[in-house]
């Protein structure tokens, strides 16, 4: 079984009256990809910021790596790595220039942090701007020197806030490569916070979705959108001329909801797979020429969306 | 504590803070107002006044106004010498403070309300340093320069003193027993005292400029010194330059820890 790297139990931190994070119990394996999603103010940058140690948590148990992040932070920090939602970078020094510093902070000696320097700015594709000031960056570049900084000390847990903000798309797929390459090759245990939905989905083994500072659903992708979407949505494709009898015959003899899609077809939504068969068996019979059906798996926004409605509600 | 961090988060800000024009331009233009052109000024402005034919006359009338220490301590002078002692080694001595202070306020606002302003903190904040590492290396990065500029004016000062004084002196003159207990004993607390004072005053405020315009203040106590001295109440003897630095330790020592006391990781995070 694998090592449990971060364990926290009723977690709990209060600032006034708001309460930012309320009774989180988590458990995040080692070499896991973690999503943590929500929305802005759901209490996720609160979160990191107890994992390691910046803020004190009012209540509640919290272990990562096996250590109290109130008591031993230093340590804590110095076998993890954040990239923050702004890079919070040293724009007045030049990029090899802030990294051996932090390399050194983080405590390499002189000559490897000088190594991992340039090692880390050729795998970026850094190297050649190694020496120019990083005011002079661009909004992705400076993403990259942030991710850069974080991996310096080559950090058991990574935390990654928006990391793929403000990066163009092959950017954004490299970065992919490269989190999944930490994980599964690594063994790191990657804690990521994202608003990208089709990014946790590609990415993550679990998602924990928080809102209002609660952990109100935790699990892998496939089982959130199961469990909270109902039913699939299903687009079929009939003759053109005959949408609109296709969509009463739905209607009235399966009681169900279409809408006209793309081109001649209907997308049926909550349709569970077996009530497949029935709704082409009325077709049929109504004499509506079906040239096409696609189920569509629910998808972890589907799953998001379906549990802040509920919310809502 | 480790060292290996504090010189790393040192250079760090030392290589930030010289980046800036708004740093640098006080560092230099200051002490070359005070280390060059006033001495030069005091020591010719006696020559120029003495023309008018009623400088002297004035001068006899101020020298009344001295304490009993002050004359005793200006018996040895000819009146043509009197003069040029009283300004550069008494009346400079106090005025001298303002550089220390002035250097490490610059550095501090620049180094904690500015890292407020740049968003540079959180990530240092993540870094293994403890939060006594971090304040130390910000105090150290302010308050090394302005020791360094302390004395790095000090030795031009002597120079220009004695070189451009030698006329009227003849002799090497400056420095004197208390301008010593100045330089080691007054210089690196009133250094502090700038820095010590910044760290609260940044607390507050979310920019450089807000930070080093409300910290201009703590030169105030320095002025009264100099006025105080213009108006004969005392003279800044080796006594009294012992007894302020005594004063400046102290007080120092309450800054830093109510800095220390303040500077913690979850105060500062929620100031960005």
């Amino acid at each position: 079984m694998a090592e449990c790297v971060i364990d926290c139990t009723n977690l709990t931190r209060k600032f006034g009256e708001l309460t930012a994070v309320d009774s989180l119990s988590l458990q995040v394996q080692a070499g896991e990809i973690f999503g943590f999603l929500g929305h802005n103010g759901a209490g996720k940058t609160t979160t990191v910021r107890l994992l390691n140690g910046i803020l004190n948590a009012n209540a509640g148990e919290v272990r990562v790596l096996g250590l109290d992040p109130a008591i031993d932070g230093a340590e804590l920090r110095r076998r993890s790595g954040v990239l923050t939602e702004s890079p919070s970078l040293d724009e007045r020094l030049t990029a090899r220039e802030m990294l051996e510093i932090y390399a050194r902070v983080f405590g390499l000696d002189e000559k490897r942090a000088r190594s991992r320097t340039v090692e880390l700015l050729e795998a970026f594709e850094l190297l050649d701007r190694a020496d120019e000031k990083l005011a002079g960056f661009s909004k992705g570049m400076k993403q990259r020197m942030a991710l850069v900084r974080a991996l310096l000390h080559s950090p058991e847990v990574l935390y990654l806030d928006e990391p793929s903000a403000g990066l163009d798309p092959v950017s954004t797929r490299g970065l992919h490569d490269l989190i999944l390459k930490l994980s599964r090759e690594e063994g790191r245990t990657i804690f990521l916070c994202t608003h990208n939905l089709m990014e946790a989905q590609k990415l993550c083994d679990r998602v924990g979705v928080m809102e209002h500072g609660k952990l109100i659903a935790l699990g892998t992708p496939a089982e959130l959108s199961h469990r909270l979407v109902h039913g699939a949505k299903v687009e079929i494709e009939v003759q053109k001329e005959q949408a609109a009898a296709a969509q009463e015959v739905i209607r009235n003899q399966c009681q169900l909801f279409s809408e006209p899609g793309q081109n001649g077809t209907l997308v049926v939504t909550a349709l569970h797979h077996e009530k497949i068969p029935a709704v082409l068996a009325a077709l049929v019979q109504a004499k509506v020429n079906v040239y096409r059906v696609a189920a569509q798996e629910p998808t972890l926004e589907d799953a998001y969306f379906a549990l802040h409605a509920a919310d809502r509600e | 504590m480790n060292m290996q961090i504090i010189r790393a988060l040192v250079k760090r800000d030392l290589k930030t803070v010289f980046q800036s024009k708004a740093v640098l331009m006080p560092l230099i233009i200051v002490p070359l107002i005070m280390f060059v052109a006033m001495p030069l000024l005091m020591i010719y402005l006696p020559d120029m006044m003495s023309v008018s034919g009623t400088s002297m006359s004035n001068m006899d009338e101020y020298m009344q106004m001295m304490p009993p220490g002050m004359l005793a301590e200006l018996s040895g002078y000819t009146v043509e010498q009197q003069p040029i002692v009283i300004m550069l080694i008494y009346f400079l001595a106090p005025m001298f403070l303002i550089l220390p202070i002035m250097v490490a306020s610059v550095i501090a606002a620049d180094s904690f309300a500015g890292e407020k302003e740049r968003k540079t903190m959180e990530a240092l904040l993540y870094t293994p340093a403890t939060d006594l590492e971090l304040f130390t290396a910000k105090m150290l990065s302010a308050w090394l320069p302005a020791l360094a500029v302390a004395l790095l004016g000090f030795v031009i000062y002597a120079v220009v003193c004695n070189v451009a004084g030698w006329h009227i002196m003849g002799r090497i003159f400056f420095p004197n027993l208390m301008w010593i207990v100045l330089i080691l004993w007054v210089v690196p607390p009133a250094a502090g005292l700038g820095l010590g004072s910044m760290v609260l005053v940044s607390r507050r405020m979310k920019t450089f400029q807000e930070a080093y315009q409300m910290g201009g203040m703590v030169v105030l106590p320095v002025l009264l010194l100099i006025l105080t001295q213009a108006f004969g109440v005392m003279y800044f003897s080796t006594l009294v330059a012992a007894l302020l630095g005594l004063a400046l330790w102290l007080v120092d020592g309450v800054l830093i820890w109510l800095g220390v006391k303040s500077f913690q990781r979850g105060e500062l995070i929620a100031q960005l």
